[in-house]
């Protein structure tokens, strides 16, 4: 049973004391795009994809709790631009060269980027020069590719308890760090731990595994991002 | 000098607690005694507070005033304020680099001096100015660089190059400033002369319950521009659950234009710490933080000597005014150059001895704020106002001003008038009242609110300054007639792209990306479609940043593209009529490959 209702688009959505409108909507099978959350961590509130209007008010709905009656609107013409403009800041900003990053396919911005409609940012690329950081034997950071959504940061602190990534600098000058001077391979972290599965994309990757799956066959080829949920609401008969 | 580093950060450590909360002093103390905080020192650092080193690497490289690399011995910071712009600081700038022999960001060979600009510091109705080390420099002319860099030479202490010092409290020992305050105005709430006491026996008599109603009575509301109802947010603490809560005042204005606290803090630091006091009572907070900005770490000592007194007339710590259990202290938190540390919660994070982003919300600070308990963050004015209405009535205090903005309000003017300084005035006057004031009636512009707040024309000067109308946290920049309206416009976005502090994607990306095509417009390379791509990129990151920073970084160009079009539209290229992009220049876009080939196309 539920401790409440409100609604998304006009949609009645049951929800619980606690949960988040993301969560909530989860649950009713309602996707709302999102980069830098992860199941099992706490949100972030990085990448502005999630937001919403809450009563007219724009929030992240990964951030926001639900509450009794709340009027929440999600899949308007507006918000829809907002979302793409936000992802295509995420691909100027850095440099995702998706045809030849062994995360395609599999990578959640990419796979956004589909699912919004993007061709092509409007907006000019930064091309910034960034690092990469392959110090470490089986885990490499591609700071060319990092969208810094810190799940990786959350994931270090949060589930491994080892505090490997931090953001360093301000800014647009923001970059994701590592806890010793000399790179990734200085630090305690071993690729089974969730920092170096969580990224969304090809910036923190395991190595020696990257074409195991074939290009084609992988998780967003086969059905767009968001379709695992989507599917919970088909599957109610309430849902439309 | 390995052992000296240890020893300097054990004790820097240890004087702290070894507590990582305190970390923005331990940062600061240490780059203090070895100049800047190494790697190594990161380690040492990281293992007394029993920390990690990419936390404090994230912390040392989040503040403009912390350094991981070694600079000069000083660091002469000039402001790269819009104001400063207008009185030729490019010319001050390029002075000190002729004179150093180094260009902005470099040392000079010797290591004795750096050169850097920074933002708004807070003295922008005596500019150009710089901050020396600690000590801000007034009024400085491209021709007194040359001394100024002798001075500091020769005798290696910045205190040196105060010659005259400032009126009032600037001329104390403990302050010694040639910073003026420059008050053009004094109204009856915060100029006016107070006896310190009065307001706390006041606040004593009646119950915290009904010190917040006299505050709700009087219908105050924040003075750092958003106004939200000061009662309300005290009552919301008050009964917040827990024993331990806190009060911080926010004294880190960073807002361009704006240097009201700082003659607050100059003038009338009683009256401030009054309203400390006073509030902390209110919601139940035995403990307060100054959050004073790094940029005012001048004013420090003397802050600390007047905390001292009040203790020592039990106007501060336990049993104030002789009553049981009204307890409340003060600590001073410095800040290190951060603008985002003015938005509450990344004030409270810094506080936290964290990078300054802010939080989001809800859980509003007064639910869990400071450390996660119960925190009220409030305005330095608004402190001062409320002890004001504790001492003389909330009936008195209501009947100042207008309506929804009860009281009088600090303006810091600056810009082109003739009289700039601080002005307390009643809410409710009209920007053209206003100008006639300061002396600046003809004016093609006021930036009401700074680069945050919104940028007005001639038409809209019958416009009442107010919550009701035109709220303003009390930047007032007067903009003249000869002045390009873009310059401005760019000058406040290479602010924002600065100070942002990049944890959410529309404004560390967004505000770089609005620069850009400001810049192209600005450099006569304009579209008639850029006016609606910028109109578009400033919706979204208004409306998807995370807090208020982003939320209204764009206004620069968003406002001045809604009220100075035709400035815009006055530098676009026309549309061309074979159809190719105006913009793109072919014999630019090959020159690259004609130098390498070593000739030109065929064709082209």
């Amino acid at each position: 049973m539920s401790d409440f209702t409100f609604t998304i688009d006009g949609v009645e959505v049951p929800a619980n004391k606690g949960q988040t409108i993301l969560e909530a909507a989860d649950a009713a099978g309602i996707y709302i795009p999102r980069l830098c959350w992860a199941r099992d961590l706490a949100p972030g509130g990085h990448c502005r994809v999630c937001t919403v209007l809450v009563n007219g008010r724009p929030q992240s709905a990964c951030t926001h709790p639900a509450g009794p009656k709340m009027v929440v609107e999600h899949d308007t013409p507006e918000i829809r631009a907002w979302r793409k403009n936000v992802v295509e800041m995420l691909f100027v900003e850095g440099n995702h060269y998706c045809m030849f990053c062994e995360k395609s396919g599999n990578c959640e911005l990419q796979a956004m980027g589909y699912r919004l409609g993007i061709t092509t940012p409007k907006y000019p690329y930064m091309f910034p020069q960034r690092a990469v950081d392959a110090t470490h034997p089986d885990v490499m950071v591609d700071h060319n590719r990092c969208i810094a959504c810190g799940r990786c940061v959350r994931a270090s602190r949060d589930l491994d308890g080892k505090n490997v990534f931090q953001f360093v600098q301000r800014g647009h000058h923001v970059r994701v760090a590592v806890n010793a001077e000399g790179g990734l391979g200085r630090t305690n972290l071993s690729a089974a731990d969730k920092a170096a599965q969580l990224c969304p994309v090809g910036a923190i990757l395991v190595k020696r595994v990257g074409y195991a799956v074939p290009v084609g066959r992988r998780l967003y080829d086969v059905k767009p991002i968001g379709s695992d949920i989507e599917a919970k609401r088909a599957a109610t008969p309430s849902g439309k | 000098m390995a052992e000296n580093l240890e020893k300097v950060i054990q004790e820097v450590t240890a004087r702290y607690g070894k507590d990582r909360t305190r970390m923005m002093d331990i940062v600061r103390e240490v780059q203090a005694r070895l100049g800047h905080v190494s790697g190594a020192a990161m380690d040492l650092i990281a293992r007394e507070v029993k920390s990690h080193r990419v936390e404090v690497e994230g912390v040392v490289t989040f503040y403009a005033f912390y350094t991981d690399r070694p600079k000069g011995r000083h660091v002469i910071r000039v402001t790269d304020c819009v104001t400063a712009r207008m009185r030729h600081v490019d010319e001050v700038v390029a002075a000190f680099e002729k004179e150093l022999g180094i260009r902005v960001g470099e040392t000079t060979p010797d290591g004795q001096i750096t050169l850097e600009r920074t933002s708004c510091i807070g003295l922008c109705d005596q500019g150009p100015a710089a901050l020396i080390d600690d000590v801000p420099v007034t009024y400085i002319s491209s021709d007194k660089v040359k001394s100024l860099v002798r001075v500091l030479r020769e005798t290696g202490d910045a205190k040196k190059l105060v010659k005259t010092l400032g009126e009032g409290n600037n001329a104390l020992d403990l302050v010694h400033s040639m910073v003026i305050n420059n008050i053009r105005k004094r109204g009856d709430v915060i100029f006016a002369p107070f006896e310190s006491g009065s307001a706390i026996r006041n606040a004593a008599a009646v119950s915290p319950a009904e010190v917040i109603r006299s505050v709700k009575t009087a219908r105050l509301r924040g003075r750092g521009g958003a106004g939200f109802p000061a009662g309300m947010k005290g009552e919301f603490a008050r009964n917040a659950a827990g024993d331990r809560k806190f009060l911080l005042c926010n004294a880190d204005e960073g807002e361009p234009g704006t240097f009201k606290d700082r003659v607050i803090l100059t003038e009338a630091p009683d009256l401030l710490f009054e309203g400390m006091a006073v509030a902390g009572y209110a919601i139940g907070a035995t403990e307060g933080i100054l959050y004073l900005r790094g940029e005012y770490a001048y004013l420090r000592p003397y802050l600390e000597h007047v905390l001292e007194q009040r203790r020592a007339k039990k106007l501060l710590g336990k049993g104030i005014a002789g009553k049981a259990g009204f307890d409340f202290d003060v600590r001073i938190q410095l800040g290190a150059g951060a603008y985002i540390c003015g938005e509450e919660s990344g004030l409270i994070r810094s506080c936290e001895g964290l990078r300054g982003s802010p939080r989001d919300r809800p859980p509003f600070p007064v639910e869990r704020g400071y450390l996660d308990l119960p925190t009220v963050v409030n305005n330095v004015e608004t402190l001062c106002c409320a002890a004001r209405v504790l001492e003389k009535g909330a009936a008195w205090f209501a009947q100042i001003g207008s309506e929804q903005s009860s009281g009088t309000k600090l303006f810091s003017v600056s810009g082109d008038c003739r009289r700039p300084g601080v002005y307390e005035l009643p809410f409710g006057l009209t920007v053209a009242e206003f100008l006639k004031e300061v002396g600046g009636d003809d004016a093609q512009a006021v930036q009401v609110g700074g680069p945050s707040g919104t940028c007005i024309d001639r038409g809209q000067f019958g416009r009442k300054l107010g919550f009701e109308d035109l709220p303003t946290g009390g930047s007032m920049i007067v903009i003249g007639p000869q002045r390009d309206i873009l310059d401005v416009a760019a000058a406040f976005m290479e602010f924002f792209v600065e100070e942002s502090c990049g944890w959410c994607a529309p404004c560390r990306i967004g505000n770089v990306l609005i620069r850009e095509r400001l810049e192209r417009i600005r450099a006569g390379k304009g579209l008639p479609e850029d006016l609606t791509y910028l109109e578009e990129l400033c919706t979204t990151v208004k409306k998807t940043s995370r807090c208020g920073l982003g939320q209204t970084s764009p206004n620069p160009v968003a406002t001045t593209l809604q009220n100075f079009r035709k400035a815009y539209e006055a530098k676009l290229l026309p549309a061309r009529q074979d159809g190719r992009q105006p913009t793109f220049d072919l014999r630019a876009a090959l020159s690259e490959a004609v130098r390498v080939q070593g000739r030109e196309p065929v064709a082209h």
